[in-house]
């Protein structure tokens, strides 16, 4: 395959054309932050976090599902765009009810390392406080929508790599909610095979298995690549 | 129905409404029917029956008028006296005064408050006189139910001239030329589009028509919709034949019940008289069209989102590229424009590219249309050349404020525009001088404000609407709203502080600059514009430190 | 947003003339699932909601996800999961609407029937709901009571004309 040649941050790279921008950054140890981005399922661009500057583009671009093209001139570590990767870490923060220190996934959690990633020591926005539902219906998991961040990782792991369709959203705007069914408890759920993906793919202490304590998860989403490699090897 | 078969049958058409000396058209748009106006038609029907007239007097329902607050509209031709307010008690008198006595009835001739006179004929009044019809001509003359009145102003005859007498490239040159862009609200010039469309190699392609006009304040595509559905019919086929689609899909809003159904029995005729379906006018072109009703989703006027609901799914929408013209409804080409957009496609192939481009500005052709509301004297439709002045829009064409009010702003592109104060009156309407202003052309509203309005609470009242729209994908925008919202109320309530607008400007720009979609990066544009222009009453609701 | 708790969900009845008319869609979009938000429509214009059993056979019907139904109609405004009542009061809230006095109608119907939008009286006789804009906007302030809409209206006259309708006083 004929390479092209892209310049990130001002160095110049070889890479293949029919890669995203995320992936050529990630293989040539460029940091991008990411959320709602899971290797191997389908990119969504709605974290916001893996924007981009490219030169020639008025807008800032999403590195997951922009691919790169020849002469691309890419920034990723301008003053503004690390300005607004701390906003929106503090609005994750502040949308729903994050409490580290009483959450199973305290010092494995992918939005606590953004925090600490981005240098949020405070929020300066209001919180909103939103009530939530804590759904232990399940005999083995547990989903807390308190920590959600809306990532939908679950849903796509649930629907594209397990076929289950269990998970959805319903509702819109900040009202937005992950439900199994039709809002049904999880545990009454008549789709989810309880196969566990969704656990291993949620970034937060959203989804956990019951027999855990605090700051005791050890979450595992790059078995959910590799599985999802090793189907594409079989085919 | 083939070829020479559609010349025969609009002569047959002209011929029969010649036998008519006069025709009576009440307005049975939206406005006119909550006023009353299917009465006032059936009404009249009696009337000149019962004073046997029928042989010489024709009454037809049309779409929209224009004037719309002064509705029931009933005009009469060939004088082109416009009646309003007309009613089931009145219209007895209008008729004697009208047709027996041939004078008009001075008392209910259609009239502004701010104007010396009423005009007899209505050409003459300024709401009519400066304005230009393009995608509304014919609309209010015509029967939107009956394709014969459409075949008698011309209808189809421009779809015949692009399938028989054109190649596709050159249907898309000629909307090339004339340098259209899209009336949607971005303004993307619509040739470009097409022609990128017609240039993926695909074995089915699709053309959308974008009727999901969810700005509050704006009928403009509904009163297309519902004044000439055949306009628009006609101008997806055309723009099927340009870029390969033998598939079309109307995106309607549900909340415009009468628009579908004229939408729906437009297709069902024109397909009657094989104007639509397979091997349209006896040539190897087919080409269908299906309705789709939107559910009340304001995003989905967003083209990815749109493509999202015609697929049955939550209408969310998709970060671009991919655009929809390579990968768009089930993956394939597709082409989405508005309906305004497409109701200027036909008169353009007619008449030519050069033709439409010589109205306008430089980089805004054509005539565009806006709903003007608020507090205007003349509330409805216009359309007008691009390049008007703001000025001439209200006190010309508008007639003014109500009750002789001072202006205060106007707001154009709904949630996500912006408003116009007054020391930009002459601000020419095209796209880039309203962004440069802060605000955008967006669709067409326009909605006048006096010394009455707080711009503070307008503000508060487009983000309340974005943020109730919001679809949740996206952080910036699901999050970003409902915190911009909750901060301009914090202000609107005067309890709010310095650190608190200072916030409050900074999560504009970002939840501006990061959204993924046009609603998101468009939702701030109210509050960031009246932040410019009245910055003033900002500063006197926030608390000062200590 | 409590989800629903585990309430049995009874079964349509196949004779009902409403699955009927659900149903006879279903056939003529040829049970393909992207006809969904279609079908969704006809079910509320027969039912005037969507009943949780109705769902349950249209992802039946369309072998479409539980979650995948339910994430579509919460996400669309039209669609309603509730009883909008009887009688509806519809109160435009667009632009033109909100400048020239939607919110004062909204203060009168609450202070009349206690009934803020969305909501809907006991004895389900009235429910009041705001629509976005319905585009009548040269009659604003307008209001929609049962499908007829009424324009350039006071509060005043929308409570008799409900009073007249529902016979509430």
């Amino acid at each position: 395959m004929n390479k092209i040649t892209v310049i990130i941050n001002e160095k110049k790279f070889e890479v293949d054309p029919h890669k995203t921008i995320l992936e050529v950054c990630r293989e040539n140890e460029v940091e991008i932050l990411t959320m709602c981005h899971l290797k191997g399922i389908v990119d969504i661009g709605a974290c916001r976090l893996c924007l981009v500057e490219i030169e020639g583009m008025n807008k800032l671009i999403p590195a997951c599902t922009t691919k790169v093209a020849a002469n691309m001139v890419i920034r990723t570590d301008t003053e503004k765009l690390k300005k607004y990767q701390r906003i929106t870490t503090e609005l994750f923060y502040a949308e729903r009810n994050h409490v580290c220190a009483v959450c199973v996934s305290n010092g494995k959690c992918e939005l606590q390392n953004l925090g600490y990633k981005v240098g949020v020591d405070n929020i300066r926005y209001p919180h909103l406080f939103p009530q939530c539902e804590v759904d232990t219906s399940h005999p083995w998991y547990v989903m807390d929508h308190n920590r959600c961040i809306m990532c939908t990782r679950c849903v796509r792991v649930c629907n594209e790599v397990e076929g289950a369709h269990n998970w959805d959203v319903m509702n819109r705007g900040h009202q937005v909610r992950i439900i199994s069914d039709f809002n049904t408890p999880w545990g009454e759920s008549t789709t989810c095979t309880s196969c566990g993906k969704c656990l291993h793919a949620c970034p937060t202490g959203a989804i956990w298995p019951k027999a855990i304590v605090q700051g005791q998860l050890e979450k595992n989403p790059v078995m959910i690549t590799e599985l999802i490699e090793r189907r594409k090897m079989k085919l | 129905m083939i070829r020479h078969e559609l010349q025969a049958l609009t002569g047959k058409v002209r011929e029969k409404q010649q036998q008519y000396k006069h025709r009576i058209c009440v307005c049975c748009g939206a406005s006119c029917i909550s006023s009353g106006s299917e009465e006032v038609l059936n009404k009249l029907n009696e009337e000149i029956k019962a004073r046997g007239l029928e042989e010489t007097v024709e009454v037809i329902p049309t779409g929209c008028m224009g004037p719309c607050n002064q509705g029931p509209l009933v005009k009469y031709l060939p004088e082109n006296t416009i009646y309003q307010k007309v009613d089931c008690e009145n219209l007895q008198r209008v008729v004697q005064s009208q047709l027996i006595d041939k004078k008009p009835l001075e008392d209910l001739l259609l009239f502004a408050d701010s104007r010396e006179k009423p005009f007899v004929d209505a050409a003459e009044d300024p709401f009519f006189k400066r304005q230009q019809k393009i995608a509304l001509k014919d609309c209010g003359d015509i029967n939107p139910d009956s394709i014969e009145d459409y075949l008698a102003v011309g209808g189809y005859q421009a779809l015949d001239k692009a399938i028989f007498l054109m190649s596709p490239e050159e249907v898309i040159s000629e909307v090339k030329q004339s340098r259209i862009r899209g009336r949607g609200g971005a303004g993307y010039p619509t040739g470009l589009k097409w022609e990128t469309v017609y240039k993926y190699v695909s074995d089915q392609k699709y053309v959308i028509c974008n009727g999901d006009e969810g700005d509050p304040g704006a009928f403009m595509d509904r009163s297309v919709l519902e004044g000439n559905p055949h306009r628009v019919l006609e101008s997806m086929a055309i723009a099927g034949y340009a870029i390969g689609a033998s598939k079309g899909y109307a995106y309607i809003r549900g909340e415009y019940p009468l628009a579908i159904k004229r939408f729906e029995q437009a297709i069902k005729q024109a397909g009657k008289l094989g104007l639509l379906g397979k091997n349209i006018l006896g040539s190897n072109f087919s080409f269908d069209v299906e309705v789709r009703i939107g559910a009340g989703a304001f995003v989905c006027g967003e083209e990815t989102a749109l493509i999202a609901s015609i697929e049955g799914k939550r209408g969310t929408p998709k970060p671009r590229p991919p655009f929809p013209a390579e990968s768009g409804l089930w993956g394939k080409p597709t082409l989405i424009n508005n309906v305004e957009t497409f109701a200027a496609i036909a008169p353009i192939i007619l008449n030519g590219g050069e033709w439409y481009s010589e109205t306008g500005t430089a980089k805004s052709a054509g005539t565009k249309v806006f709903a003007l509301a608020g507090k205007i004297n003349y509330s409805g439709l216009i359309e007008v050349p691009m390049g008007t002045s703001l000025r001439e829009i209200v006190f010309d064409i508008g007639g003014g404020i109500q009750h002789g009010a001072e202006f205060k702003a106007a707001q154009t592109g709904g949630p996500s525009g912006g408003c116009i104060p007054a020391e930009h009156l002459d601000v020419k309407m095209d796209y880039e001088s309203l962004m440069s202003l802060g605000s955008i052309m967006g669709s067409g509203g326009l909605i006048v404000m006096d010394k009455s309005s707080d711009m503070v609470d307008v503000a508060r009242y487009f983000m309340e609407f974005c943020m109730d729209e919001s679809c949740g994908k996206c952080i910036p925008c699901r999050v970003g709203t409902k915190m911009m919202h909750d901060l301009i109320q914090k202000i609107g309530e005067r309890k709010a502080t310095r650190i608190d607008l200072d916030r409050l400007e900074e999560l504009a720009v970002y939840v501006k600059e990061t959204s993924l979609c046009g609603l998101g990066a468009s939702a701030p544009n109210p509050l960031l514009s009246t932040l410019r222009h009245f910055r003033e009453e900002y500063e006197s609701k926030i608390q000062q430190e200590g | 947003m409590k989800s629903d708790t585990a309430v049995p969900v009874k079964e349509v009845s196949k004779t009902d003339p409403r699955i009927k008319l659900i149903a006879a869609r279903i056939k003529k979009e040829n049970y393909k699932p992207d006809a969904l938000i279609e079908i969704l429509h006809t079910a509320q214009g027969a039912y005037g909601y969507l009943p949780k059993e109705v769902l349950v056979y249209i992802a039946k019907a369309l072998k479409l996800p539980p979650s995948r139904v339910f994430s579509t109609v919460t996400f669309y405004h039209f669609f309603s999961l509730k009883s909008k009542g009887d009688h509806t009061c519809i109160v435009c809230t667009g632009t033109a609407c909100y400048v020239k006095g939607a919110q004062a109608i909204l203060n009168k119907l609450e202070k009349e029937f206690g009934l803020k939008p969305g909501q809907v009286t006991t004895d389900n006789k009235l429910g009041v709901a705001v629509a976005r804009c319905i585009g009548a906007c040269g009659l604003a302030p307008a209001v929609v009571i049962d499908n007829d809409v009424q324009g350039k209206v006071s509060a005043d006259a929308i409570i008799e004309t409900i009073n007249e309708k529902t016979g509430i006083v």
